[in-house]
């Protein structure tokens, strides 16, 4: 077991719901896949789906929903499985 | 030709731009970072204004079908071709077959990838800069989307891989950034206060930001002072009766957020402009990431067009060291 970091390629704001109204996209201990979208980026008025990139378990999100975000910021980290 | 297997978030042909059609309703678009443009142009043999493709925030990738002299210039987003890091600022080759990336921003925001010949769409008055908004130039008037055919024009053969920008001629990208502001032509609208905090407050750049304009938020509302609104003018204190909108101005709707407009803005409305960015540091505003921060500092017309003048002489350095 390895832990794995999704880091967001895009600057803008990262969300974990793709409504305020809607649930998560993923919480922490799902189980996910390298194509499970866990937020989406906003910028340039366009939203980007971040994906996990690997499959494993997610064990914290280290960005808020609503937070700014730089290249490179690590948004979440998993443990491979 | 160059085929493009992931469009990127934001990526367009873009050349120095397209002017005298302002007064029309059509912006001038072309390269944010004039700078950058030029020098990818050069240090792969081509004009300075000859069609590159500006890569905003998330490169594309791209699969080409000719073997081709490339460089990256503008934000540093290092280009991989078939995953080997290759040098920003330095042209290098790329075979038929080979895939061109590029990893996140590091810094800046606008990578520009120049190819030997150009990218060789057709002319739209005069530029082959795409102005999105307006479904014109560029290629078939939009941003790349996946599958696009780029073509390639010829290659001058006046360059070769390995050539490199001289470190005193590369830009320095991210940290704070001074934007230098001319005040005008409705700053006497704004109060004492406003005026003040303005200048003396840092902004933040919003995810908004684009082509159009750039939003900065995070200084204290600005007030206007009061007055009976003259007919034509909207009813916010902000509003103007509808005037000319220069490229760099300043807007601030609702005296809430300022907006500079760039390249791909509208020419006129009902705001009134506080300001207007420098030409000089247009280029500047161009590689600023969402969420980075700004000054705006006022300067005389005269400071202006010195600075002006110092900017000319380093693209004119440019063009010295890669006579075409």
């Amino acid at each position: 077991m390895a832990e794995y970091t999704v880091i967001t390629p895009l600057p803008g704001t990262f969300y974990r719901k793709a409504t305020p109204e809607s649930p998560n996209f993923v919480e922490v201990g799902a189980l996910v896949g390298a194509d499970t979208v866990i937020g989406l980026i906003e910028v340039m008025k366009q939203f980007s789906e971040l994906t996990a990139g690997t499959a494993g378990r997610v064990t914290a999100f280290m960005v808020e929903d609503g937070d700014p975000v730089e290249p490179g910021q690590i948004v979440a980290t998993l443990d491979e499985e | 030709m160059i085929k493009v297997l992931k469009p990127g978030l934001a990526t367009s042909v873009q050349d120095l731009g397209r002017e005298g059609y302002y007064h029309l309703g059509i912006p001038p678009s072309g390269a944010l970072d004039q700078y950058a443009l030029s020098a990818a142009n050069q240090l792969v043999g081509n004009p300075a204004g000859a069609a590159a493709l500006e890569c905003t925030l998330l490169g594309p990738e791209l699969e080409f079908h000719q073997d081709a002299l490339v460089a990256v210039c503008g934000a540093l987003m290092t280009p991989r071709v078939d995953g080997v890091e290759m040098h920003h600022d330095t042209a290098f080759s790329v075979r038929a077959g080979q895939v061109l990336r590029f990893d996140f921003p590091k810094a800046g925001a606008r990578a520009y990838l120049a190819v030997a010949g150009g990218i060789d769409v057709p002319l739209v008055l005069g530029s082959r800069s795409t102005y999105a908004l307006g479904a014109l130039g560029g290629f078939q008037g939009r941003r790349l989307a996946i599958g696009d055919e780029l073509p390639i024009g010829i290659d001058s053969g006046k360059s070769r891989a390995g050539a490199s920008l001289p470190m005193a001629l590369r830009q320095a990208l991210g940290g704070e950034i001074t934007l230098r502001v001319v005040p005008g032509l409705y700053y006497h609208r704004l109060t004492e206060s406003a005026k003040s905090s303005f200048f003396a407050e840092p902004w933040t750049v919003g995810s908004e930001a684009d082509r159009i304009g750039y939003r900065f938020k995070g200084g204290s509302a600005l007030s206007f002072q009061p007055r009976e609104q003259p007919f034509g003018a909207g009813s916010d204190p902000s509003n103007i009766v509808d005037s000319c909108y220069p490229i760099g101005s300043i807007q601030v709707p609702a005296g809430l957020e300022p907006i500079v407009l760039h390249r791909d803005a509208v020419s006129g409305g009902g705001y009134a402009m506080i300001g207007t960015v420098i030409s000089a540091d247009l280029d500047l505003i161009g590689q600023m990431q969402p969420n980075q921060k700004a000054r705006f500092v006022a300067v005389t017309l005269e400071e202006a067009l010195e600075a002006r003048r110092s900017y000319k002489k380093k693209l004119s350095c440019l063009s010295k060291l890669f006579p075409s």
